[in-house]
């Protein structure tokens, strides 16, 4: 008799005790996930319209640079790499550093070329690499189309598109 | 209660109460070591006394460290290193003791293999030691990212993207391990609470538990030889000393570990003084910038062997991407030296020169440890990239031969003493 009232009070003892861990490491796990503020910051919405043809703009997006640049009338569509947003105008968005060692390149726009300065690697308007080390194009975040407007760090149905046909 | 008499000195009065002349005898006076070693068994002290160098210089570091990305620069090299009277003096001995306690364990470890001390009943010294070798790594990779400079920010950056090579969760156990999409000021500050609380209480803990592994297999000696502790130690305690092959940890052997200590303690404080700068890279002078990587990212010098592995394998293979391939890698060579002590199938505890093959082996995985480690620092490009591939694949091949090649050891010893 005492010896099963013992060995009941160990199990719910072990249960109860069990239960509490399971809870505090669920508590100690979600202390380390990013805070509210931090989610929200990793998504960020761009309106597009206000851009002007072939001037870049930067917004920091992830503590990195994403570079926006809306193509004039002249740019020959590229499909695999264009953003194209309700409007019909299209864009370039990309993670604005080199794929060779990560400086920030430049957009000179008289000579239609992004220029790095660091090893001298070059990109064509479509940010695909056409000079120098960078081993690939610079990489298009992850973004879906809203109107006008991009939101960055949502993976939209134009977004998986460009990454299958890649 | 217990009964106490008075106590006639504070000796007796601390006795009666914490039975302290038991406590000194079992861990001081009459804890046993052999007599046949050498100063490589001296290596454990050295060990516990720079670690705790490490821990009271960083007790001094901590009282004007700041752990928050817009001023930890700063607090580390302007407040500590000009401001504050010796800040210099604690920095240079936390940097160059964090460098040195590595030598000293890599020294400690393949003393370790190369006298078979790892095996017939060490085996839980093996593993308690590597869970201190774990254990330190992760607090020197914790420890680098506070000075918040180019190459803690960059190698905070590279090591936790490792992570991203897990199957299905990796991605977001990347942004879960730092609280941020990049590496950010939540990343600093979780790191630096590791790196002053949590590791260094599983340090302390790690060590009680080495100590205490060592209690019933005792320390090995340079034969390999199974001492009976109780006879010898019968011998040494009837006043037979010459004749006894083990002499008792306090004061005998204590004072060879002293004097082995203080020759280390003569060097350790010349790169203190004289030679701090190759603790500290200049790089890290630069502060952390997340839109610039510096040209060249390397890992100090006691995680080269390993980051070699890493970007070993340069080339997809089949389906399988470099990247993988490298991380796969990677994770091996964490975890395989821990399982030594069953991989070499041969019961012989013998230094590795009087082994036949495992001595080939020791001297072999030496020599790719080093190459290892010089072209883990050097630019993966051209042939660097050819000796990085060829000498990781020897490491894992190294490993995967072992049990076959101590299995064969094993009966040519055995037919060698049919034989005789
Ligand atoms: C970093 C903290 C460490 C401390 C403070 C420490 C301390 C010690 C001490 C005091 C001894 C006894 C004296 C000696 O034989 O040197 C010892 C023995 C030993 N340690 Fe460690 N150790 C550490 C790390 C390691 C590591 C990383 C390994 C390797 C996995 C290791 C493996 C061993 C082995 C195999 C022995 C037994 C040696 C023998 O039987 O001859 N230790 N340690
Ligand atoms: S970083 Fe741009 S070319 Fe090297």
């Amino acid at each position: 008799m005492d010896k099963n009232r013992r060995a009941f009070m160990g199990k719910v003892l072990a249960g109860t005790a069990g239960v509490a861990t399971a809870f505090s490491l669920y508590a100690m796990k979600r202390t380390w996930d990013p805070l509210p503020s931090v989610i929200s910051a990793g998504f960020t919405t761009v309106d597009l319209s206000p851009l002007k043809e072939n001037e870049l703009s930067i917004v920091k997006w992830r503590g990195k640079p994403v570079f926006l640049l809306k193509h004039g009338p002249d740019v020959t569509p590229n499909d695999k790499r264009d953003i194209v947003t309700t409007d019909g105008s299209r864009y370039t968005v990309v993670i604005g550093l080199c794929t060779h060692l990560g400086c920030i390149p430049e957009w000179k726009g008289s000579e239609n070329k992004f220029k790095c300065a660091c090893h001298g690697g070059e990109y064509n308007i479509y940010a695909e690499n056409t000079f120098g080390p960078p081993p690939r194009p610079m990489d298009i975040p992850p973004f879906t189309i809203k109107g006008n407007s991009i939101v960055l760090g949502e993976e939209g149905p134009e977004y998986k598109k460009m990454m299958a046909n890649s | 209660m217990a009964k106490f008499e008075k106590a006639n000195s504070v000796g007796e009065w601390l006795d009666q109460r914490l039975n302290i002349k038991m406590l000194n005898r079992v861990l001081m006076t009459e804890y046993w070591i052999p007599k046949d070693i050498n100063f490589l068994w001296a290596m454990g002290m050295v060990l516990a006394f720079t670690f705790s160098m490490l821990l009271i210089s960083g007790i001094f570091l901590l009282m004007y460290y700041k752990p928050d990305v817009n001023m930890a620069f700063d607090s580390v090299n302007y407040t500590i290193m000009q401001e504050v009277a010796y800040g210099w003096l604690f920095r240079h001995i936390h940097g160059v003791g964090a460098s040195v306690v590595f030598l000293i364990i890599y020294i400690h470890m393949f003393t370790g293999i190369y006298y078979g001390s790892y095996k017939r009943g060490r085996e839980m010294i093996w593993l308690s030691g590597m869970l201190l070798f774990v254990l330190f790594s992760a607090e020197a990779f914790s420890g680098y990212m506070l000075p918040w400079g180019q190459m803690s920010y960059w190698a905070a950056y590279v090591i936790t993207n490792i992570f991203g090579g897990i199957p299905f969760i990796g991605d977001e156990l990347v942004v879960w391990i730092r609280g941020n999409f990049y590496v950010a000021d939540s990343t600093l500050t979780r790191f630096f609470m590791l790196h002053v609380l949590l590791i260094p209480l599983a340090i302390l803990g790690a060590i009680g538990l080495h100590f205490y592994s060592l209690r019933i297999p005792h320390v090995n000696n340079q034969k390999g030889e199974e001492i009976d502790f109780e006879e010898e130690s019968g011998k040494y305690l009837a006043g037979r000393k010459k004749q006894s092959k083990v002499i008792p940890f306090w004061p005998v052997f204590i004072a060879k570990d002293v004097f082995v200590l203080s020759i280390f303690l003569v060097f350790f404080f010349y790169l203190v003084f004289y030679h701090y700068d190759f603790a500290m890279d200049p790089v890290n002078f630069d502060p952390a910038n997340g839109l610039k990587t510096p040209p060249h990212i390397y890992p100090e010098w006691y995680f080269l062997w390993s980051y070699e592995v890493l970007r070993g394998f340069f080339f997809d293979i089949g389906p399988m991407k470099a990247s993988d391939i490298g991380l796969a890698a990677f994770g091996f060579a964490q975890i395989i030296f821990a399982l030594l002590p069953w991989l070499d199938r041969s019961p012989t505890v013998a230094p590795a020169n009087q082994r036949p093959y495992f001595r080939c082996w020791f001297w072999t995985m030496m020599v790719v440890l080093v190459i290892l480690t010089i072209f883990g620092k050097l630019p993966p490009t051209g042939t660097n990239a050819w000796v990085g591939f060829f000498s990781s694949i020897t490491f894992i091949l190294l490993f995967l031969i072992l049990p076959v090649v101590t299995k064969a050891e094993a009966k040519k010893v055995a037919s060698n003493k049919e034989g005789e």
